[in-house]
């Protein structure tokens, strides 16, 4: 079966921590960086565990900042 | 690796002014890349509204016109009369569109223009500090009703695709969401109908698309997701109501 892996990249100093692209994750690996504070003065969300990720580019279809870039590579 | 998804060309590179949470950043970004897409940017002029969206003029990466309040389909009525060839868009929201701006609305759906409204409805007035809309919803609290809103006393919220579907000149009238990820695709769809439909020069079109105001509601960022999901979707049903091929 063809593995979908996927990359995601956020650019933490445009997210103003609305937690909306937690909640779209099918793998769930998107959570909020609560040791960190950004530029703006928010918790920047942040990815565990890159090695899950699928690349469905759901967090970056629900992310109102354009704060996420998403890259894609399937596997035969 | 491919990439998948990247910032549109169609948004210039300065950080939205909007709350966190709020979804007009969604619908920014969607309409910016069905410009893109369409391969119209250079050609397209956008009409921006008075209200939270009022500097979206800074966001898009195309033509922009700044609007009186409400009269967004008046401007762009005249952009697209003079440049026929141009795609001309205009971004309200409720406050704008629905209230101050109906008469505009109804008379450039009625005479056809061949324009695009992309019309952003979150039930309450976001800029001006919560107050109520004609799109505010019954028992919705609002400054201006803070007891919830009363049908009695402020009539029913407006279903504005509802009214404009009923106009011939309407040819594309459809109402979507954002509240996940699915319906956000699906309103990227019905955007990109809606300019080709312009593009194919049949009549007007209209995009409302229901979006969340957590900063107004007095809710965080998801709360809202959750209260449109339950609430404004039993009142402001999602689907088409126009499409040129019905009109004929």
């Amino acid at each position: 079966m063809a593995k979908a892996k996927g990359k995601v990249t956020f650019i933490e100093d445009r997210c103003k921590g609305c937690e909306l692209c937690t909640t779209v994750c099918p793998v769930n690996i998107v959570v909020m960086n609560r040791d960190e504070i950004n530029i703006k003065g928010y918790h920047p969300a942040t990815v565990i565990e890159m090695d899950k990720c699928i690349g469905c580019a759901n967090c970056a279809m629900i992310c109102p900042d354009v704060v996420i870039k998403v890259e894609r590579e399937i596997k035969k | 690796m491919a990439v998948v998804f990247d910032r549109t060309k169609g948004l210039t590179s300065k950080i939205f002014h909007y709350c966190p949470g709020c979804t007009h950043g969604v619908i920014h970004r969607l309409v910016a890349e069905v410009l893109e897409e369409l391969d119209v940017l250079g050609k397209a002029v956008g009409v921006a509204p008075v209200g939270c969206s009022v500097f979206a003029y800074d966001y898009f990466n195309c033509d922009m016109h700044e609007a009186a309040h409400g009269r967004a389909p008046a401007v762009a009525t005249g952009i697209k009369r003079v440049h026929p060839d141009s795609v001309v868009f205009t971004y309200q929201g409720d406050g704008d569109l629905a209230s101050i701006g109906t008469a505009e609305i109804i008379h450039a759906a009625h005479r056809g223009e061949k324009i695009t409204t992309i019309f952003v409805n979150n039930a309450i007035y976001g800029m001006t500090g919560g107050q109520m809309a004609p799109t505010t919803l019954i028992g919705q609290k609002a400054t201006t009703a803070p007891y919830g809103r009363d049908a009695e006393h402020c009539g029913m919220p407006l279903k504005v695709s509802e009214m404009l579907s009923t106009i011939d000149g309407a040819k594309f009238v459809e109402r979507v969401s954002v509240h996940n990820a699915s319906n956000i695709r699906k309103t990227k769809k019905a955007i990109k109908k809606a300019f080709e439909i312009q593009l194919k020069g049949e009549g007007f079109g209209i995009v409302e698309i229901l979006s969340t105001c957590p900063t107004n509601w007095g809710m965080t960022p998801l709360e809202g997701l959750k209260w449109l999901e339950e609430n404004m979707l039993p009142y402001y049903p999602l689907g088409n109501f126009r499409t040129p091929g019905e009109v004929e």
